[in-house]
């Protein structure tokens, strides 16, 4: 199976480890990713603070890319990007004039006929099926599934999970074996862009989310978003001074935590990389039920 | 031939500052078939009326336009003084030089010249106009009084008591709708049982009312004065004739588990129950869906017990039809619960609960007993955070309005937690206190002043659980904005008030209009607050938009006061315009075509099938026929009737094209 894919800036630089794990597990579930060719920068927070034409006109053209390369389903497992590329494809959508002009600027034609997927809509749709077949082990631990902002917001575009509260990543999770804890800061702010201009503010943000989850027993923060993971991660020292204590918790990608339940080297998912090291072991064996059940399906509002 | 007379009033200078109304007045006296035309300053005055009856006498006028101000306004007045005068009040139309070219215009040659079209399109219509006469029909003097709350009980003991005869209708299993819930009440916190429940025995002994309680309406037809109401009377599974009220079955039900309605789900009732001890009729109902026996097909206990005998398992709904001249709507409202506030946590805290939940709390009678204590686990909460407008005043949350009773009741609330719980604390985020009425906001500032309530102006963005506290996030925008977190042991939310479950349906079962909220649309926001749209359908009480007892109470009266106006006359006289179907002579009988579109369209159900039969009784033709005692005249048949054969009276589409052809092709 071929999908089309969208690494974007972070995954090819500073959250390689995301890319590697996606990629892991795409190809131990037999799909193909298919990076956009020629894709360009999403514009992320910088376009759409500027210029809205820019903002609309770079995702556009990576969307007309896309299709031009006979992709119908594209991966954007950033949820900037995909925040961008969801914000683009509604306006356009919505507003007949303005396609026509940014389809001008781009000098191409998107036709609007994509569906762009989150890294969990990706899952839900292609992987949780066949975890089942698949799965070597259990990942027995208790976790905090931290959503962060850009994955749920604003509902109104992305039409995805319920912005409060959401729940589709604890799906995934439970399926997994973990215990997913009910917690408070699932959808706070994490001090995203400010991770390299006010580390400070980072630490206080950041910190409440880390404190709350560990607070409540986590054992492991899961995110799909790697401006959450960096500030989550690398900003650790800040978050341990804002709390005046030191915190070994490690934040992993859901995409790794899916690798390890599938026995992926760990390596080959990155785990390698954090900052925070990821000292999680002693996964149970999984053994596959024997009873039919229904696959556990996504509680979407 | 027509013998039209105009008169054209200056309206003090309302019109004549603008409009040159002698000169109006000069070329209208040379329209064909105009035969008298003057200006004068007042026309509506006892002289300028006396002027137009002098001048219909004296010129032997067929028809009189008068150029004034709106119809809305003074064509009552001056068809009263043509009909004094003899001529048919139908005979007299209004040119609008006021609204429609005074007010709105500068003084010039073009607003002259509009004035004198106006006048000249009025002219050409009523030289077509028909002499027409009042319809009217006679008035069955029973009221229907559809729901039993404290609306509803106080338009049924006005009506009853001004000598009429009251069917009251209410859904539940007894009378008292959410007043019964209630703990004190606002601003003289007097308890709310103590004031409804002897109403309430007064509507059950009273031998003007007739009472059916776990009964819904099921249709309504006929018109003002007219309806017959077809009522299901829910299976109680008892006799009430031969019930007593003991309660003995009630106790003995060994199936006691389930939630209490009344109690908010804060206690358990059995499956045979009384919703509450002041209940009226104190008569129990099985609840079929929990009930033991209808269940499994075993136990039968409450018969067994029943010394009366009237426990009858195998009673079937019945449908009883009434018939009725007047209706009052007084079917109350619902309040938003804690799980449609995804921020609070969809409802999965158990101790954020709403307003009528904390009511039930406070009450004497609740499933505390008045002690003030957290459904989570039984404990005093020690700091308790009342958030108001909770829902209300929110467009991302689709109610845009308030809900009016929240800041009074979040005040009361306030109070009698510290009344309650002397070494709590009691906070409440508000948008802005609303405390119009009397008495009002000096209830708010004892709460403040006397009763130490911590009001903070802000909206609780999040509450969350943590270490068995809710810890509720708010901002305080009188202290800059700044965030405020509060480690709160109970939150109650002022939940916003919105239409009552099956108001929908309601309103299409008795055809009146609501609004997007699904509130009951009164017919004029300011002159007609009790009256519906629909000649009869009256409105009282919480079910028309958010309002408190003495608001709710008051407007009861007034519909009281509606109907009992309507029973003084033994006859309706109602204004004959309204739409009817041509009638020519047979063989064709009528340009309708029977096609009945116009049913389809008539808003008012007012259009019905009339079959023609020849003298051996064979159909012939099916006409469109409109019951002249629904239609309102709306006009929509109208514009839909392909064969052009339905005019409405007044309006016809000769007389309307007159007006156009008037203007047109002059």
């Amino acid at each position: 199976m071929k999908l089309g894919f969208y690494p974007g800036c972070s995954l090819e630089g500073a959250s390689r480890e995301y890319n590697e794990s996606v990629m892991a597990i795409a190809e131990e579930m037999g799909i193909e990713l298919v990076s956009i060719p020629d894709w360009n920068c999403c514009g992320a927070t910088a376009a759409h603070n500027l210029d809205k034409e820019l903002s609309l006109s770079l995702p556009a053209r990576n969307l007309a890319l896309a299709e031009e390369a006979g992709l119908t389903v594209l991966v954007v497992p950033c949820a900037a990007c995909y925040s961008r590329f969801c914000a683009t494809q509604h306006e356009l959508m919505h507003d007949e004039n303005l396609h026509k002009k940014i389809n001008g600027i781009i000098e191409k034609e998107y036709k609007g006929n994509l569906r762009i997927l989150n890294v969990i809509q990706f899952i839900d749709e292609f992987i949780i099926d066949k975890l089942d077949d698949k799965m070597k082990f259990e990942f027995n631990k208790k976790v905090a599934c931290y959503y962060g902002c850009l994955l749920v917001r604003p509902n109104k575009v992305l039409d995805f999970d319920r912005t409060e509260d959401p729940q589709t990543m604890d799906v995934v999770m439970k399926k997994l074996g973990a215990d997913s804890i009910d917690w408070a800061y699932k959808t706070e702010c994490c001090g995203a862009g400010f991770s390299v201009s006010f580390t400070e503010t980072v630490g206080r943000l950041s910190g409440q989310i880390v404190e709350d989850a560990e607070h409540r027993g986590a054992e492991a923060m899961i995110v799909a978003c790697p401006m959450c993971h960096s500030n989550l991660d690398m900003r650790r020292p800040e978050i341990n001074k804002y709390n005046k204590k030191k915190s070994d918790m490690p934040v992993i990608y859901i995409t790794q935590a899916i690798g390890l339940a599938l026995g992926i080297d760990r390596n080959k998912l990155g785990l390698q990389r954090h900052f925070v090291p990821v000292k999680l072991k002693d996964f149970k064996p999984y053994t596959k039920k024997t009873e039919v059940e229904n696959p556990q399906k996504m509680e979407v509002e | 031939m027509a013998r039209i007379g105009v008169f054209i009033c200056h309206c003090g200078e309302n019109i004549s500052a603008t409009v040159d109304c002698s000169k109006v007045a000069q070329v209208a006296a040379t329209f064909p078939g105009v035969v008298h035309s003057v200006d004068y300053k007042y026309m509506c005055s006892d002289p300028g009326q006396t002027l137009v009856g002098n001048a219909i006498k004296e010129h032997n006028l067929t028809g009189v336009v008068v150029s004034a101000c709106s119809p809305r306004m003074h064509e009552p007045t001056f068809r009263r003084a043509c009909a004094e005068a003899g001529l048919n009040p139908y005979q007299c139309e209004m040119a609008n030089l006021r609204e429609h070219c005074s007010w709105v215009h500068e003084r010039n040659e073009k607003t002259d010249d509009k004035a004198i079209d106006l006048v000249r399109m009025l002219v050409e219509k009523v030289k077509r106009n028909n002499s027409l006469q009042p319809i009217k029909v006679p008035v069955t003097k029973t009221a229907l009084v559809i729901g039993g709350g404290v609306a509803g009980i106080q338009a049924a003991l006005d009506i009853a008591n001004a000598g009429h005869k009251v069917i009251m209708v209410e859904r539940e299993p007894s009378i008292g709708g959410h007043m019964s819930q209630l703990s004190e009440t606002f601003p003289t916190l007097d308890c709310s049982q103590c004031i409804l429940t002897p109403r309430m025995v007064e509507v059950a002994q009273n031998p003007n009312i007739k009472l059916y309680t776990y009964a819904e309406i099921e249709s309504v037809e006929g018109f003002v004065g007219n309806f017959t109401v077809k009522i299901r009377k829910k299976a109680k599974s008892i006799d009430e004739s031969k019930c007593n009220g003991c309660g003995l079955c009630t106790t003995k039900c060994p199936n006691k588990k389930n939630p209490n309605e009344f109690e908010l789900g804060m206690a358990k009732r059995p499956a045979i129950y009384v919703p509450f001890p002041q209940a009226v009729p104190n008569i129990p109902v099985i609840d079929k869906t929990q009930c033991t026996y209808y269940k499994t097909g075993k136990c039968k206990i409450c018969e067994k017990v029943c010394q009366a005998n009237a426990i009858q398992f195998d009673q079937q709904d019945e449908i009883i039809e009434v018939p009725v001249g007047a209706i009052a709507i007084c079917t109350g409202f619902d309040i938003k619960k804690a799980d449609f506030f995804p921020e609070y946590g969809y409802g999965k805290h158990k101790d954020i609960i709403d307003g009528l939940q904390f009511e039930r709390l406070a009450s004497a009678s609740g499933p505390t007993a008045g002690e003030i204590r957290r459904p989570s686990d039984g404990q005093i909460p020690k700091k308790i955070v009342f958030v108001a407008c909770a829902g209300s005043r929110d467009p991302a949350k689709g109610i845009e309005y308030c809900s009016k009773i929240c800041c009074m009741y979040t005040a009361k609330h306030a109070i009698l937690y510290k009344h309650k719980v002397h070494d709590g604390t009691a906070y409440i985020f508000y948008m802005d206190i609303r405390a119009a009425g009397k008495n009002y906001d000096e209830f708010t500032r004892r709460a403040i002043e006397e009763d130490d309530a911590k009001y903070i102006r802000g909206r609780v963005s999040k509450i969350y659980e943590r270490d068995g506290k809710l810890i509720v996030v708010g901002a305080d925008t009188l202290m800059g904005a700044q965030t405020v977190e509060i480690e709160a042991d109970m939150v109650v939310l002022a939940t916003a008030g919105v239409a009552n479950q099956g108001a929908e349906k309601l309103a299409q079962i008795l055809h009146v209009s609501y609004d997007q909220h699904k509130f009951f649309s009164e017919a004029h926001p300011k002159l007609k607050p009790v009256e519906t749209n629909t000649a009869g359908i009256y409105l009282a009480g919480a079910c028309q938009s958010p309002k408190d007892i003495p608001e709710s109470v008051a407007a009861a009266s007034g519909v009281a006061g509606k109907i009992s106006c309507l029973f003084s006359n033994s006859e309706l006289t109602r204004e004959p315009l309204i739409a009817v179907v041509d009638r020519t002579a047979p063989p064709q009988y009528s340009s309708c075509t029977g096609c009945f579109m116009c049913q389809s369209v008539c808003p008012y159900n007012a259009i019905e099938r009339e079959e023609i039969n020849d003298r051996n009784g064979n159909l012939v033709k099916q006409l469109a026929f409109i019951n002249p005692g629904l239609c309102q005249g709306c006009g929509t048949c109208v514009a839909v009737c392909k064969s052009k054969s339905i005019d409405i009276e007044g309006y016809t589409n000769l007389q309307m094209y007159s007006e156009v052809d008037a203007l047109l092709n002059f």
